[in-house]
């Protein structure tokens, strides 16, 4: 079936592909290896004689204060898996197992919330479920009490599941779609049945996705710094590594012990999932065969469900309903809605934030940029050369994910604040560029997925095809292979721009001044005052809209391509 | 394990319909399947023998008509109520079991004592020959292997009738057709009735009982599968069984009596009783022989092509612009007949099927 994918021996004489690796190795082993490498390093160095010692991580654990971050961290980020659970598994199960009009309106709306970064919809979640917010007003009109769901850790908790769960129902939904029906038919024709069955077999068949959406969002939640931040929670370890690198300065231990423990728990959040996943490909469909079972729904069945639905999407889409009404909204505060609504804000922002859009389209589309290309170097060197140690390639670039952008900043100001740079004689840590490569750096492992399949779809038989009729491998791959990419490779800038264009855990560290900072840090210092709050909401509408039209416009492609290709493969009879 | 406890069943089917939306997939399906028969529902794909395979396990839109077990009707029951063996073409082995709980499943939906799970379920694990695969996952067997596990899963409830569903198309054709063997001798053993889907003709012919051929969701012919070879119904049933010359014509009466006409110097005599007007006439290639020129009651025709196929050569020839296919056994060193040359043909009556549809 994956013909496409075996790589054929290549009788390359040039050395063209290990200048390439090279090349790629260099750009990695610099941007990401070395500072990841040199944080590390200094969490185990004494500070003052710079000899190995492990004192650093006994402070961290001898003072209550990081013991308190250690452990709200961890609290936070279990609590978030089991709030999105909550969120997910009725969804997913809705879609996968009835027919009937409502899954539409999951797999479109569900997905909202992923093009807005969490820390956006923070502010306005406040205003809505606060203590003073709309919602709890109105219960403390009707019922005498409120309920604290902004409070404290409570707030973070609540804004992060929100955020997180399409991730949950993305891999729990796949991993349900992919069960044959015959799985559970089997269990049918022999006795078993209902909630037995669902237990005995749906579930574990669908646990892998389950695992792998779970332990995403604990690591996402665990490494996030702009939520907490925004919601004034700094006893968390990813707000202290930041507060004790911005105030303390880059030389304070105690940022780079932190680091150590993000670390940490990121690979050991991707080792449970590598380890939920492996020998476990449970995707059974048949050729011909089908998903699960769906029935059709008896109609106070139905209602049920749409019940369960949109007071599930009520919740989690509330942030955006609050950024609207915050953008709109000349006063808004211990009312439950705006005192009064004015287009002002947009004006704001526009006049004093132009400088922030501006940048972001700059640095996210520059990482767009070299991510496709670095990924698509990577593709075909792992899938289409017999370069040696090519697989390290791909573990390095994905390796990135493991890396949580707090991290990544703090390691590139250490190693980078004493590199100046050629005729400014700037250190490179403070320069704008740096942003740039650190998003690229962040959001590779996304584009090289992207380019990855988009390549797979290319058949060796077409370059070979190719070469047979003269092209040397170079125009082969510029004639041939990029063109046949170029949707994929399309979908993967897209995927990398708009990721890029809302984070913030990476620049927040690497802004040196005002004029070079990116909309999510403008976003950041409107977001603290309460007069900027407006214009803030404005700014955040804007960015959910930029982001939201890429990632239509690059799931639109993909499906183009898709479509594309199937209709090649009927004309040909060609399973590439 | 070894023998049911329970006598076979009998399956009777009477004018099962059924339909996904509008599409009508099984038309007044009737079928008496005897206890203990090893049965096949044989036809092309999109005929409605999948279809009508899982109505009786209960799987897919509720049918109209009867299946009877024992005279018992059991449309309407849920799957998992009927105690119906099916084994998947997918083998639908559940990956997250091992071998051994994938066979005990259904003993632990049956509440089968947990005593008694063990001994039972390496019992059936024997039989099929995987005794020492109890601990593997099914990831890491064969496709073989996991057909036979899925064989044990099936029997080990010991179920009141036993469904195959394409069982053999996953597999290489070396395993097939010691895979039938092994089919056939272990149903033999259990006394099981069962029921064996395929498109595969040389499959059914060669295990099963009786065969029900089947097209466009309607059973054309039952029978036994030599009988059904020799004489089939109609002319969908000769040339999916085999190769056939079916020749266009009609039946006409004359001095000699009656014959075949189709056209130019064919003619063949048949019986007297039959009725005069159109009719088709089926003769294999295997009954037409070469005969000396100028043979009595021969016809002489051209050689248009030649295929060998190993124990044989198969003619097409011209006679008189009607193409047959003559099948000529192949010995070593045997000359082959050239494109062009001149031939006789010997047709023997009593080897021609006349049908009329």
């Amino acid at each position: 079936m994956s013909s496409a994918a075996i790589a054929r021996p290549v009788r390359f004489s040039s050395l063209g592909p290990y200048m390439v690796a090279g090349i790629v190795v260099l750009f990695l082993g610099t941007f990401l290896l070395v500072p990841v490498l040199k944080v590390i390093q200094v969490a185990f160095q004494d500070p003052s004689s710079g000899s190995f010692t492990m004192v650093n991580f006994q402070d961290f654990f001898n003072s209550s204060l990081f013991r308190q971050s250690f452990f709200n961290s961890v609290y936070v980020s279990g609590m978030s898996v089991v709030f999105a659970s909550a969120f997910a598994l009725p969804l997913a199960y809705f879609t996968t197992r009835f027919n009937f009009s409502g899954s539409v309106i999951i797999q479109t709306l569900a997905f909202v919330p992923l093009i807005m970064p969490p820390f956006i919809g923070a502010v306005a979640m406040q205003l809505l479920f606060g203590s003073n917010g709309s919602v709890n007003l109105l219960m403390r009109d009707w019922f005498g009490f409120d309920i604290p769901f902004m409070e404290g850790l409570n707030g973070v908790i609540f804004v992060q599941s929100i955020h997180y769960f399409p991730f949950i129902l993305i891999n729990l939904s796949a991993s349900l779609q992919n069960i044959d029906r015959s799985m559970e038919e089997a269990g049918q024709m022999l006795g078993s049945s209902g909630f037995r069955l669902f237990r005995r077999i749906v579930f574990p068949l669908a646990m892998p996705g389950y695992i792998a959406g779970a332990s995403l969002v604990f690591v996402k939640v665990f490494d996030d710094l702009g939520t907490p931040l925004l919601l004034n929670v700094n006893t968390m370890l990813a707000p202290q590594a930041y507060l004790r690198i911005s105030s303390i300065g880059i030389s304070d231990p105690m940022g780079y012990v932190i680091s150590c423990i993000l670390i940490v728990f990121s690979v050991f959040a991707m080792w449970v999932a590598f380890l939920g996943m492996r020998g476990k490909d449970y995707s059974t469909t048949q050729k011909g065969g089908g998903g699960l079972s769906k029935r059709d729904l008896r109609s106070h069945e139905a209602i049920l469900c749409y019940v369960v639905i949109f007071s599930i999407l009520g919740i989690v889409l509330a942030p955006h309903l609050g950024l609207l009404l915050l953008s709109f909204g000349s006063v808004w505060s211990f009312s439950v809605l705006p005192d009064s609504f004015t287009t002002s804000h947009y004006g704001t922002a526009f006049t004093s934030a132009w400088t922030f859009i501006k940048n972001t389209l700059i640095y996210a589309g520059l990482a767009g940029v070299i991510d496709i290309v670095l990924g698509t170097a990577i593709a075909y060197v792992v899938m289409r050369t017999n370069v040696i140690g090519r697989k390290w390639l791909d573990y390095l670039a994905v390796s990135a994910l493991a890396v949580p952008g707090v991290v990544l900043g703090i390691g590139y100001l250490r190693v980078f604040y004493g590199v100046n740079m050629p005729f400014t004689d700037q250190p490179m840590a403070t320069w704008w560029g740096i942003i740039v490569i650190a998003l690229a750096v962040r959001r590779l492992p996304y584009a090289l997925r992207s380019c990855t399949a988009a390549l797979q779809q290319v058949s060796p038989s077409l370059e070979e095809a190719s070469e047979n009729l003269g092209a040397s491998k170079f125009r082969t791959v510029r004639r041939i292979v990029v063109p046949l990419m170029a949707s994929g490779l399309v979908a993967g800038f897209v995927t990398s721009f708009s990721t890029a264009a809302v984070e913030l855990s990476a620049t927040i560290m690497l802004v040196s001044t005002e004029n070079d900072a990116p909309l999510a840090y403008g976003l950041y210092l409107f977001m603290q005052s309460a007069a900027g709050r407006g214009p803030g909401a404005a700014l955040g509408v804007m960015a959910v809209i930029i982001v939201g039209l890429a990632t239509y416009l690059s799931h639109r492609m993909v499906d183009r391509a898709r479509q594309q290709r199937s209709s090649m493969e009927q004309a040909t009879g060609d399973v590439a | 394990m070894t023998t049911m406890q329970s006598s076979p069943v009998q399956i009777d089917i009477e004018n099962l319909s059924l339909s996904f939306g509008n599409t009508e997939v099984l038309k007044g399906v009737n079928l008496a399947i005897r206890p203990g028969e090893f049965f096949a529902f044989l036809g092309p794909s999109g005929s409605g023998k999948s279809t009508l395979l899982r109505a009786i396990a209960g799987f897919g839109p509720t049918p109209k008509g009867q299946i009877k077990l024992d005279g018992q009707d059991i449309v309407g029951s849920v799957p998992w109520q009927r105690n119906v063996g099916m084994v998947f073409q997918s083998y639908a082995l559940w990956p997250h079991m091992t071998v051994a709980k994938n066979v005990a499943f259904g003993l632990e939906e049956r509440k089968v004592p947990a005593s008694e799970i063990g001994p039972k379920v390496r019992a059936a694990l024997e039989l099929v020959g995987m005794g020492d695969y109890a601990e593997r996952f099914p990831s890491q067997l064969s496709g073989g292997q996991q057909q036979r596990v899925a064989l044990a899963r099936t029997i080990v409830v010991e179920p009141r009738v036993l469904l195959l569903d394409e069982p053999l198309s996953n597999l290489d054709a070396n395993l097939r057709v010691q895979m039938r063997q092994d089919l056939l001798k272990l149903q033999r053993r259990l006394g099981i009735t069962t029921i064996f889907v395929t498109h595969d003709q040389e499959e059914a012919n060669t295990i099963c009982d009786r065969i029900a051929v089947m097209a466009d969701g309607v059973v054309q012919q039952i029978g036994r599968p030599d009988e059904v070879y020799d004489n089939p119904a109609n002319s969908f049933v000769a040339k999916f069984l085999g190769t056939a010359n079916i020749l266009e014509g009609e039946v006409v009466a004359s001095a000699e009596g009656k014959s075949f006409d189709c056209g130019a110097d064919l003619r063949i005599p048949v019986d007297a009783d039959e009725a005069t007007g159109k009719a088709r006439l089926v003769v294999r290639p295997e009954s037409i022989e070469f005969a000396a020129d100028g043979a009595n009651d021969s016809l002489s025709g051209l050689v248009a092509s030649a295929e060998f196929l190993g124990g044989m050569v198969r003619y097409a020839i011209d006679v008189n612009g009607q193409e047959l296919l003559v099948d000529e056994r192949h010995t070593r060193g045997k000359k082959r007949m050239e494109k062009g040359e001149n031939v006789a043909l010997k047709l023997d009556p009593a080897q021609a099927v006349l049908i009329r549809d």
